[in-house]
């Protein structure tokens, strides 16, 4: 068992000075951060305050501008991920699933990098790599299905395959981002567990999490980033408010948006249900009003916002949109009823390459109104280039011109340009799904103020991060597995 | 480019990240970006200086007449290709357009203007059938299209067990068939406009003219493009992503037909191992398309710019005595030359 008090414990990793800068814009500006063997180390920042180039710079992805890092008492230089890995930092992803790839037994997937490293024999026999592979896991004190397939096991398996991996060549800290991003409640727990046990082990964890709860549950100390500065430093039990204040920059309760007045119904979901054996639910959605989803990720927000955009059939249920019966089978179909969605992952939901055709900021911003501008079908004349000056003035986005392509654009400017897509036309229902993914915190402040300014709009907008939807909604529901519940007192998110 | 900054934009924390391109870098772009015209243009003059009669219109003319049919296959292939897609059935759609031509008139004894619209529409029938592979049985495009090659590889052969088809074909059944090709049918070959312009030609040069403002300067061509760069963005932007992607390759289909019809037209019987180097030729022009004015993608006056380059090439090498078995290799070299120059140089200079 592991006791705080007895003695000082040993320090992994000091940090001094850290700097780092993209662009104009520094993402940290000089950190000192000392992380300690045997102890869990929570760091909690809002999007773009500097948690992920922490990371990267950790983990070799990225070098530091200024700064000196000690490892066990040795300088820390590492030119790449596998010399930090070398190290002894093991960094663990968000995205676990790519640890391995369906088809590999989870024995093939914990010794991957084995496979890879020069060195290793090109002849591999069964029995060697399931004897190899027990040894992995028994390292880590996992137990793990070392003949399933990758594809067919769990989440939380497969985090923990990650996890023994990572671990597998003497690690002195684990860097965890995210961990519990795609847990339900009970494989959370049971991961919970053997973070326990590896801290009684003497290893270090370094913790990003927006999930307040765990953080409490787990963490022996807490860090606050803020514009790449360290905004607290907090220690076991953690002040959660303290903690989400120091986040902000301001106490809680002046954060969250005003509520307004708003105006007649125009969506209305009853009994909708998502899939097949889901739970049924209501929406009523308001012109002029902001409401947005939280919940954790795999809550079915996305699958919402897909049905109701026309990107995903409901399993049951109906929609009226302004007193009429709303059946959308395409996104098309929803469009053309003023129903727009911007899917989660710009790059992957609304963006075609930077250098292929389509790829500039008033081509993107076009691309759904093409048949309302251009009705004889031929390109010529302004229209597309007057939306995009309009947008780029009314949004304050930071582009070269309206031909500038999209790769020259920072994300929360990427982002800035999805919105004026979607708000270059009237809209009765505006879908935002993750509108605020890689998004600095000055980008942040313009979106949420077009999306407020909006007042003919009903806008839905779902979010994994609470603070952002308190920032941004009228009012709020917190979905979880396909249920929605709404979340009326902001008390009970520092609670 | 002609855009008036806004007041906003005036900061000097506007200017998009990124190192600030120096002068050499343009310099090399511009190179990049013109440099497979100026070729074009050098060995015209160097070809000229080789041999005054090059530069005779009638010489000009024999040029452009030798790539039109690829020219126009290859424009089909480029639409393919911009709704990220690969139209590999081209070369034996235009194969079997050429033994259908034949058979209609000498078989059937069809006359110009039923042959014409049949055979058109035996290639957007392939399209439509390539198109239905590919989106509802969600068959890879280059599997679905390469299968397709090979079914009408063998299927042209079919109906005369394997004969070329000429006037006085004896048929599987030993009836001898009588039908000839119609004059009006062998012009779309032969006759020349006002003496000087060959009618293949006029066809290849209209179909670039239609397909280049297609592509570029209308809602469909945009949202051709909008599919190959990122399908997902498309739908959810509204795009009737599959009528768009169908219609890509009925127009291939149809080209590729059509493409037939002039080689039929030009030999004047339906020979079956014509068409047998189309495919290749037609692709190699579309990819050379991407290194013309350095776009990297496809695009149809690339493609049309890429045909003549490689005709221009073999006339000129024909010219100067190269041997004709040289011309693959020719035709090779020049596409893995103007793939390096628009994608190697690009990576290291950017």
């Amino acid at each position: 068992m592991y006791d705080t008090s007895m003695k000082a414990p040993d320090q992994i990793l000091t940090l001094h000075g850290l700097r780092k800068t993209f662009g104009a814009t520094p993402a940290l500006a000089g950190v000192d951060l000392s992380i300690e063997a045997g102890r869990i180390l929570a760091l909690m920042g809002a999007n773009g305050a500097g948690k992920s180039t922490l990371v990267n710079i950790l983990s070799g992805a990225h070098a530091p501008d200024a700064g000196r890092m000690l490892l066990r008492g040795r300088t820390f230089a590492p030119a790449s991920p596998a010399e930090a890995a070398r190290a002894g930092i093991a960094t663990v992803h968000q995205s676990t699933q790519h640890a391995g790839t369906p088809g590999l037994t989870v024995a093939d997937a914990l010794l991957l990098d084995r496979f890879v490293a020069s060195g290793s024999p090109l002849f591999v026999s069964r029995r060697s790599v399931r004897r190899a592979a027990a040894a992995v896991a028994a390292q880590a004190g996992f137990d793990l299905p070392l003949d399933r397939d990758f594809g067919e096991i769990g989440p939380a398996d497969q985090q923990m395959v990650a996890i023994a991996r990572a671990l597998s060549r003497d690690a002195a800290l684990l860097i965890l981002d995210e961990p519990t991003a795609s847990l339900s409640a009970g494989e959370a727990a049971r991961l919970f567990g053997v973070l326990e046990g590896l801290r009684s082990r003497g290893l270090a964890i370094l913790y990003i999490s927006h999930r307040t709860g765990d953080i409490e549950r787990l963490a022996d100390r807490a860090v606050v980033l803020r514009s790449g500065r360290i905004a607290a430093d907090l220690p076991r039990p953690i002040d959660v408010s303290a903690a989400l204040t120091a986040m902000i920059g301001r106490p809680i309760d002046s954060l969250a948006a005003e509520r307004r007045e708003c105006g007649a119904v125009v969506l209305e979901a009853r009994d909708l249900v998502l899939a097949a054996g889901g739970p049924p639910l209501d929406l009523t959605l308001r012109a002029g009003e902001v409401v947005a989803l939280t919940g954790p990720l795999g809550a079915g927000k996305s699958r919402l916002l897909a049905a109701l955009g026309g990107a995903a059939p409901i399993a049951g249920g109906t929609l009226r949109l302004c007193g009429k019966t709303f059946q959308p089978r395409s996104p098309g179909e929803a469009i053309a009823a003023g129903v727009v969605l911007a899917g989660p992952d710009r790059h992957r939901s609304s963006f075609v390459p930077s250098d292929w055709p389509g790829g500039s900021v008033a081509e993107t911003i076009s691309l759904p109104h093409l048949r309302r501008w251009f009705p004889a079908g031929f390109l010529f004349g302004d229209r597309e280039r007057h939306a995009a000056v309009n947008a780029i003035a009314r949004l304050r986005i930071r582009a070269a011109g309206p031909h500038a392509r999209l790769a020259t654009l920072s994300g929360g400017n990427q982002q800035k340009v999805v919105l004026a897509r979607w708000q270059a036309e009237p809209a009765r229902v505006l879908l935002l799904d993750e509108p605020f993914q890689g998004v600095d915190v000055g980008a942040r402040a313009d979106i949420v103020a077009a999306l407020r300014a909006d007042r003919d709009t009903a806008t839905l907008v779902a979010t994994s991060d609470p603070e952002e939807a308190l920032q941004l909604a009228d009012r709020i529901f917190v979905m979880e597995r396909h249920r929605l519940t709404p979340w009326m007192d902001p008390d009970r998110f520092a609670a | 480019m002609n855009d008036k900054p806004t007041a906003e934009l005036d900061t000097p924390s506007a200017v998009p990240r990124g190192p600030i391109p120096a002068r050499g870098w343009l310099v090399a772009r511009r190179v990049r970006q013109s440099g497979l015209l100026l070729l074009l243009a050098a060995m015209v003059v160097g070809f000229t200086r080789a041999d005054p009669a090059f530069l005779h219109i009638a010489n000009l003319m024999s040029v452009l007449q030798s790539v039109a049919v690829v020219a126009i296959l290859a424009a089909g292939v480029t639409l393919t290709l911009a709704v990220g897609g690969f139209d590999l059935s081209i070369g034996a759609v235009a194969a079997s357009s050429v033994m259908a031509a034949s058979y209609a008139m000498v078989v059937w004894q069809f006359d110009a203007v039923a042959t014409v619209p049949m055979v058109l529409a035996f290639g957007a029938g392939v399209g439509l059938v390539n198109a239905g592979l590919i989106i509802w049985l969600r068959i890879p495009d280059l599997l679905a299209t390469l299968a397709m090659n090979f079914l009408l590889t063998g299927l042209q052969l079919i109906p005369t067990a394997g004969r070329s088809i000429s006037t006085g074909l004896i048929l599987p059944g030993g009836e001898s068939a009588n039908g000839v090709f119609d004059p009006n049918f062998l012009a779309l070959g032969r006759a020349r406009l006002g003496g000087v312009l060959p009618v293949p030609v006029l066809l290849m040069l209209s179909i670039a003219v239609v397909l280049h403002v297609l592509t570029q300067h209308t809602r469909f061509g945009r949202l051709l493009y909008a599919i190959g760069g990122n399908e997902v963005a498309a739908r959810l932007a509204g795009a009737p992503t599959r009528a768009l992607r169908l219609s890509a390759y009925v127009i291939s289909g149809t080209l590729a037909a059509l493409g037939g019809l002039v080689v039929a037209a030009r030999v004047g019987r339906g020979d079956v191992s014509s068409g047998a180097s189309l495919l290749l030729d037609a692709v190699a022009a579309a990819l050379i398309g991407f290194a013309v004015l350095d776009r990297r993608y496809p695009n149809v006056f690339g493609t049309v710019v890429g045909a003549i380059f490689v005709g221009v090439l073999l006339n000129g090498l024909t010219m100067l005595n190269a041997p004709y078995y040289t011309q693959d290799f020719v035709k090779g070299a020049v596409l893995v030359g103007a793939l390096s120059l628009t994608y190697g140089l690009r990576r290291r200079t950017s």
